[in-house]
């Protein structure tokens, strides 16, 4: 059993947990993730560890809620537990070499996984800059925390908070002024997928960190498999993280709505509950 | 009770295991076999000639006194005949339901040679079942020796070398990645052919009797092999096969195919069979192509009429006489309905505008020579090209070792497809370090990995009780 100790709500739809697992704090690396399992019946869920404190044995997971899974997830309340996580799994991410530059993009969620990255690059001797974005001022989190590990610029698609636009402009106005030797994004899939191109003709290196569905996320059931440069990989073990330029992003995209209809079903249902129990 | 003289004996039919009527289980996911009532397993147990060199005996991986259970029951002592079965087999109510008897101890039976087999599996299923309702379980134990053991995955190689350490009188602990304890046992054997409480039954026994178990603990990753080295006398590794193998053809990224780890997992770990009261889900075609021959694929694809599908079909390149899946499964699958499309090999997944399968194109084998296997090698019939339309297709073709512990210790010695090396004792190339079960053997069965729990334990005790 794993003790919820924090419970904080970050955007309308992000949530961030604190959960007590000391010996995944003390090991942890950027770019890995835990699977977790809220008790009897529920799914198992990957989520990237978006911080941690080895000394007081408690880990971060930033979760978007768009499911019933989710949703119960962020619905916690310090003091619960949750029955299963096991980690750290995947791939830790490669750090850029000390003294080189990165610039770390975060979408969305996205922003709570590549947090850990500008975490540990900085730690390395990385110099980092991060690009966040969100559709409007409240959809933005993170910054203060971004900011311990270099410059943050801040995107709004409407223009109420940061510059107006999306990430991928302020991205390109950093690979135009030069000395950028990797970048890291993470967000949707669309987002993922259009800033491989725009750091293509850049020949910019691009890492993303993907997330199809997952079972085990130790290897065994292969529900995860992407082609990345024409080969099948399982994301749980050969990444999460990838080399963007050779992601089929069209494939990644395609298998996430394997289970379009039944998640629905599933949401109505525990909808529909909710509504009762407040009645 | 007065014994039958040999000739009465062998005036005795085998009986006949009692089951679900066949359409009627296609749609539930309850244990197919039903198990036999007393008196018939009475009478089965007369059918055996208690023979002076028992042949069966041999036939076992795990060497089970197969006459010596087999007389206590025919003299009704049901206590004895689970006394003497718990002496060889940790696990007998797994064992009697899922080993291959046919190909093992009722290969050699005697009664065989004329005649049918005594049924040793049933039997063994019995006199288990009824030592789980009816005994107290208790567990004879050595005294305490003071050294810790660890076993890596709670399958069945390590949930039997768990018990054998434990009544040896060692402190073993149990690390197993998933949340349940019972590996393949629970993620991968459906209900309708292991009831999961029994699996739990024989779990909570091993607890009881002092191991620990811990689960959510991926060893490569929550802690590595050489930790544990330094926390543990000696250790363990039964972690399992792994990777599934994919048939390496286009369209095996499109939605609606799984391998056959992933489909079983989700419905039996997970419990997708209930969804949605359960959150898992699973995508139940109308029509669902298996390929593979194996015990697997049978799993599979009577998951899949369970789960609904019209139409439930195995694809295998070979004939159905080369299948590797037990003989009763085989039955019970035709029985249900399964469609077997033999001689036939998948050439490509095809799939619809939105990239969901639509039908397994595939091509008609015939055999040829015998192969390494020994088996005749399916050679592809020109011309003879055909689509099996369908919207699921699950892969069953095999394993191959995951990586994932033994990357993180280089200096363990691995074969060309990276299962682990064993010396005859099943130690590997590290001292105090050793393996069974799959991924020593590759993709092999409960029994064999059984086998190896059980032999790898009295090499562990030998080891340490040398050191």
């Amino acid at each position: 059993m794993f003790k919820v100790i924090a419970n904080t709500q970050l955007s309308p739809n992000v949530w961030r947990l604190d959960v007590m697992a000391p010996r995944i704090a003390q090991i942890r690396q950027a770019g890995q993730f835990v699977i977790v399992c809220k008790g009897e019946n529920c799914e198992r869920v990957p989520l990237t560890i978006a911080d941690a404190s080895p000394k007081e044995g408690w880990i971060s997971l930033v979760i978007q809620a768009i499911g019933k899974s989710t949703r119960q997830l962020v619905a916690l309340q310090a003091g619960e537990f949750i029955r299963d996580i096991s980690g750290p799994l995947g791939k830790p991410t490669e750090l850029a070499a000390p003294g080189q530059k990165a610039v770390c993009v975060g979408g969305g969620v996205g922003t709570g996984v590549v947090h850990p990255i500008a975490q540990g690059l900085h730690a390395k001797g990385v110099k980092v800059v991060s690009v966040i974005g969100g559709r409007s001022k409240p959809w933005v989190f993170f910054e203060q925390e971004l900011k311990r590990y270099g410059e943050v610029v801040v995107c709004t698609d409407d223009g109420s908070y940061g510059r107006k636009g999306f990430v991928t402009d302020a991205v390109r106005e950093q690979l135009e002024a030069g000395g950028v030797d990797t970048v890291y994004a993470v967000g949707p899939v669309p987002m993922m997928r259009a800033m491989a191109q725009l750091t293509k003709p850049f020949g910019v290196h691009t890492v993303v960190s993907l997330n199809p569905i997952m079972v085990d996320g130790t290897g065994m059931c292969g529900g995860c498999r992407v082609t990345v440069g024409n080969e099948v990989k399982f994301a749980c073990v050969d990444g999460p993280e990838f080399d963007g330029h050779q992601v089929d992003f069209d494939n990644l995209w395609d298998r996430l709505g394997s289970y379009k209809t039944q998640e629905k079903e599933a949401l109505d249902l525990f909808l529909q509950e909710c509504q009762c129990a407040k009645q | 009770m007065e014994k039958l003289s040999i000739k009465e004996r062998m005036a005795i039919d085998r009986c006949v295991m009692p089951e679900q009527d066949p359409l009627e289980r296609a749609g539930n996911f309850n244990e197919v076999n039903l198990g036999l009532a007393e008196e018939l397993a009475l009478q089965e147990a007369q059918r055996c000639l208690e023979c002076k060199k028992p042949a069966c005996m041999e036939g076992c991986p795990v060497n089970v006194n197969i006459p010596r259970f087999i007389g206590r029951l025919i003299e009704r002592d049901f206590a004895g005949a689970a006394e003497s079965l718990s002496l060889d087999n940790a696990l007998p109510a797994i064992t009697g339901r899922v080993c291959p008897q046919e190909t093992q101890c009722e290969s050699q039976c005697i009664r065989g040679k004329k005649g049918k087999p005594v049924a040793i599996g049933y039997l063994e299923r019995f006199v288990a079942d009824w030592a789980r309702v009816n005994s107290k379980g208790d567990i004879l134990k050595a005294p305490a020796k003071g050294k810790k053991v660890a076993v890596i995955g709670a399958g069945p190689a390590g949930l039997t070398a768990a018990g054998e350490l434990s009544r040896k009188g060692y402190e073993v602990t149990v690390y197993e990645a998933l949340q349940k304890t019972g590996g393949v046992l629970v993620y991968g054997i459906p209900e309708f052919r292991l009831p999961k409480k029994i699996v739990q039954s024989e779990v909570d026994r091993l607890i009881q009797s002092g191991v620990k178990i811990e689960t959510n603990t991926v060893v490569g990753r929550t802690w590595t092999l050489n930790e544990l080295r330094e926390k543990f006398d000696a250790v363990f590794i039964a972690n399992g096969a792994g990777l599934p193998v994919f048939m390496n053809v286009p369209g095996e990224n499109l939605k609606g195919v799984y391998s056959a780890n992933e489909y079983l997992t989700r419905v039996n770990l997970m419990g997708a069979w209930k969804f949605p009261e359960s959150d898992t889900p699973v995508i139940s075609g109308k029509r669902v192509c298996v390929v593979g021959g194996g015990n697997v694929a049978m799993d599979a694809v009577r998951t899949a009429k369970r789960l609904g599908a019209e139409e439930a079909i195995i694809v295998y390149r070979r004939s159905k006489t080369e299948m590797p899946a037990r003989v009763e499964e085989v039955h019970h699958a035709e029985a249900e309905g399964i469609r077997f499309e033999m001689l036939t090999a998948p050439l490509e997944v095809q799939g619809n505008e939105t990239h969901w399968v639509s039908g397994l194109k595939c091509q008609r084998m015939e055999l040829g020579e015998p192969d390494a296997s020994g088996r005749r090698r399916p050679v592809p019939i020109p011309g003879s090209e055909f689509v099996i339309p369908c919207d699921v297709v699950v892969v069953a073709i095999g394993t191959r070792a995951n990586p994932l512990l033994t990357a993180t210790c280089p200096e363990m010695k691995l074969n060309r497809k990276g299962n682990i090396e064993v010396d005859e004792n099943g130690m590997t190339s590290i001292p105090g370090v050793f393996a069974g079960g799959d991924i020593v053997r590759g993709a092999a069965t409960v029994i064999l990995a059984m086998g190896d729990g059980k032999r790898t334990a009295a090499a562990i005790d030998n080891y340490l009780s040398s050191k």
